[in-house]
């Protein structure tokens, strides 16, 4: 630790050098933590029963295809489940094509499991006793001019009206507040009006949300309600509502393999660089450490100065690195909100972060520390 | 203080007018550029002195692998990353693009985006039909078939859970689409719950080889055949629209309809005579325009993906190569102040020295474009399409990704020499022999 004056000022001595190294090991780290973000998102898959409250049940044949109202009532009585409710993706398109909604017919529990979304006691009563109501999103209300009151003409995605409209009417009566602008870009209305005007389809739901007591029951429930659907030509599949997000993106691509791709080309040119680097600045520095030597300075200290010297290097470049991918993280997700598929730049990514820092530092002072601890003090001194 | 004030100046000026440069002009206009250099560098003073200094420095090359490969790899890093995520998106595209054709027209109910949003009744499938602009068979039947697509999840080959994309198509389809090829086994029959294979579909999911039975849904599917395309379908599960109507709760309506036309002119008609029809609610695409749509908002996000991925690796890359090429000009100081001592101009060591570089650039963009060409040219990968199933795709490295790489490593090169090269050139003379 005493010596660290001694690291800091080979680090000084040609500031130039110092400073494009540590910008190349910036941008190195800045893309490791990036897409390491990123990558955690798919990680999850994984470990696809993990700690949540909140269970996901869909078909065992995806997304699209749909499951019976008669599920829900079985799925209550599982133990541990305290809350069901059922979900249909409509989707739906305002005046314009182009003006896309994210429109989802929902059972009256839904209010009482998604309690991040924030609505009035009396918009919570409107909708319960409206058979046209809806409930839309804070920001998507600003977006469209919407007030309680308002009765809108939405075109259904999927499904048309008996009589074959696409054209369906809902009162909104009320609007809910979220924590992220991004959350707040739904309307939500009741299944039951869907399921009795709609054309084809009816008696089915998209999915259902459970909420459970325990989070460590979590895969024994998932597994019990997955029973009760067992061989009965609408199989399920549930998982935590993380662990679903997470395999519906890892379906979009296989995005550890070019995390690994990347990152393989990235640290290696990497190694090259500051081992470059490193081998200029103790050639150049021949005769001073030659210097040190006679001073008294072991072959062991000389050797510890100059891995010191490129593991600070890269540890201070790979920090600073990470820093900007949090802040980058961490200003998309205020823009773009949680669902944007990155995780914070956390403990685990500085974790592996800083050992591949360590590792590259020591990989790449290895041979120019061997070399000045080798160097013979007589020959040093007369520049040979 | 002004004299240097205007130097800075023209050095950033050079620097932007360099890049732009390379950026906005065409290859025929690099290569018109490339050809005057060699006219200067062989016919005036000037760039004779220049090549001679650069042949020179580049003689040294091999005395400082070292700081060499560190721009060459450097650069080759950025380019290999480059070229393989942007053929990734090529490649997604061009399996699209395959898909489509000017002769084939597909109708979705009007308002829909994708066949997975879309609903047609059974009159709207008769009506269709009938367009006069709809080819017909030698019996005289429309050569048009109504489609329904559904996503399952099925087994992969690596033992993980991917959704597959399962047509039902009518029984003319063969004419419509006549460039799906049976490789294996035979047509699936109408009427019986038969599936045939497509060959990419095949290699990634678990159970499709010809004879086997694949349970979708707790219901068993006779796998009888296996088939190919060049594009989209054979990453799909092909089947009788009917059965897999009713086996995925469809009820009798379909999603679209694709026809083969009379000809390529009769897209318009057929679109007209569609849209002054009062029973119907529809639109119509060639197929070419359809797929070309489908395709873009994901070849968009990866084109994103490729910039912001090498863009960060390039500002590296540059500043390794200011690293090496700053050292290379310190370990030069003598030999360029005895030059200039003699007589040589500091604007030919500039070109010198900058020549050097992006040469070195050169290379390693060559360098990175190979190791991508080898590593991804057969590579194929997968992600869920517009319906929400499987497409499977082969990355496609074409001479354009190639020639762009390259543009980014003449970039980078440049920006990487021309603030040594100037160094070098404004080191004072009686300095730079006195150093030792």
């Amino acid at each position: 630790m005493k010596f660290l004056h001694l690291v800091w000022a080979a680090l000084n001595r040609r500031r130039a050098r110092t400073a494009f190294t540590l910008l190349s090991v910036v941008a190195a780290f800045l893309l490791f933590g990036l897409l390491e973000s990123v990558n955690s998102v798919f990680a999850q898959v994984g470990n696809s029963i993990g700690a949540a409250h909140r269970l996901v049940t869909v078909s065992s044949g995806g997304l699209m295809n749909s499951l019976p109202l008669g599920l829900q009532n079985q799925i209550r009585t599982v133990p541990g489940v305290q809350l069901v409710t059922s979900e249909t993706f409509f989707g739906g398109t305002y005046q314009k094509p182009k003006n896309f909604i994210s429109v989802i017919a929902v059972g009256p529990k839904f209010w009482d499991l998604h309690t991040s979304l924030k609505l009035s006691v009396e918009a919570r009563r409107a909708f319960d006793a409206t058979q046209t109501g809806a409930i839309v999103g804070a920001a998507l209300a600003r977006r469209f001019h919407w007030k309680v009151g308002d009765q809108i003409p939405i075109k259904a995605m999927i499904y048309p009206r008996k009589g074959g409209s696409y054209t369906w009417m809902f009162d909104i009566v009320g609007i809910y507040h979220a924590s992220k602008p991004l959350m707040e870009q739904q309307l939500f209305f009741r299944w039951r009006y869907l399921d009795e005007a709609r054309l084809f389809g009816s008696g089915t739901v998209g999915w259902y949300v459970e909420q459970i007591a325990d989070p460590k029951e979590a895969g024994r429930i998932a597994r019990a309600i997955d029973a009760l659907s067992a061989n009965s030509g609408h199989e399920t599949r549930t998982q935590t509502s993380s662990a679903f997000a997470a395999d519906f993106y890892s379906q979009y691509v296989d995005f550890g393999l070019i995390v690994s791709a990347v990152m393989g080309a990235v640290f290696f040119t990497l190694l090259l660089l500051t081992g470059n680097t490193m081998a200029q600045a103790v050639r150049e520095r021949t005769p001073e450490l030659a210097v040190l030597k006679t001073l008294g300075f072991s072959n062991r200290t000389v050797l510890a100065l100059v891995l010191a010297e490129s593991v600070l290097l890269v540890v201070l470049g790979g920090a600073i690195g990470l820093v900007l991918a949090g802040a980058t993280v961490h200003a998309l997700q205020a823009q773009m909100g949680s669902e944007l598929p990155m995780m914070p730049v956390g403990a685990g990514i500085w974790l592996r972060g800083l050992a591949a820092m360590v590792a590259i530092g020591l990989v790449v002072g290895a041979l120019p520390a061997r070399r000045g601890m080798r160097l013979s003090i007589v020959n040093a001194l007369a520049g040979r | 203080m002004l004299k240097k004030t205007v130097s800075v100046a023209g050095l950033l000026l050079a620097l932007v007018l360099g890049v732009a440069a390379v950026v906005v002009l065409p290859w025929l206009g690099l290569a018109v550029l490339a050809a005057l250099l060699v006219v200067w560098l062989a016919f005036t003073r000037a760039g004779r002195q220049t090549s001679s200094v650069t042949a020179w420095g580049m003689s040294t090359l091999p005395q400082r692998w070292g700081s060499v490969s560190v721009v060459v790899l450097g650069i080759a890093g950025v380019v290999g990353v480059l070229v393989a995520l942007l053929a990734m998106g090529r490649g997604y595209e061009a399996t699209f693009r395959a898909t489509g054709s000017d002769q084939r027209a597909i109708v979705l109910r009007s308002g829909a985006l994708t066949e997975a949003t879309s609903n047609l009744d059974q009159q709207s499938v008769m009506l269709i039909g009938q367009m006069p602009q709809v080819a017909r068979n030698a019996r005289g039947e429309p050569l048009a078939s109504p489609e329904v697509v559904v996503s399952a999840s099925l087994t992969k080959r690596g033992g993980h859970e991917g959704m597959a994309q399962i047509r039902g198509v009518g029984p003319r389809v063969w004419a419509v689409r006549n460039r799906v090829k049976i490789i294996a086994g035979r047509r699936f029959r109408t009427g019986v719950r038969e599936l045939i294979v497509g060959k990419s579909a095949a290699r990634e999911f678990a159970h499709t080889a010809v004879g086997s039975t694949l349970t979708i849904n707790g219901q068993p599917w006779k796998i009888v055949g296996e088939f190919a395309h060049a594009g989209a379908h054979d990453s799909e599960l092909w089947g009788d629209v009917n059965i897999i109507g009713t086996a995925f709760h469809r009820g009798s309506s379909v999603q679209s309809v694709t026809v083969r036309l009379t000809g390529a002119k009769a897209f318009d008609a057929f679109k007209a005579a569609l849209a002054s029809d009062p029973r119907l609610k529809v639109q119509a695409q060639t197929t070419k325009a359809y797929y070309a749509d489908q395709s873009k908002g994901m070849t968009h996000i990866i084109g994103i993906l490729a910039a912001v991925v090498a863009g960060i690796m390039a500002v590296g890359a540059v500043a390794g190569a200011l690293n090496s090429m700053y050292a290379t000009v310190a370990a030069r100081t003598r030999e360029v102040a005895t030059l200039r001592a003699i007589g040589f101009r500091g604007g030919v060591v500039v070109f010198s020295v900058l020549s050097e570089t992006l040469l070195l650039a050169l290379a390693g963009g060559l360098v990175g474009a190979l190791v991508a060409w080898l590593l991804f040219r057969h590579f194929t990968a997968s992600t869920l399409g517009p319906n929400f199933g499987a497409v499977i795709f082969q990355f496609r490295i074409t001479p354009a990704l190639i020639g762009e790489g390259l543009k980014w490593a003449l970039v980078i090169g440049f920006v990487g020499g021309l603030f040594p090269a100037v160094r070098a050139a404004r080191m004072p003379v009686t300095d730079g022999l006195r150093e030792l």
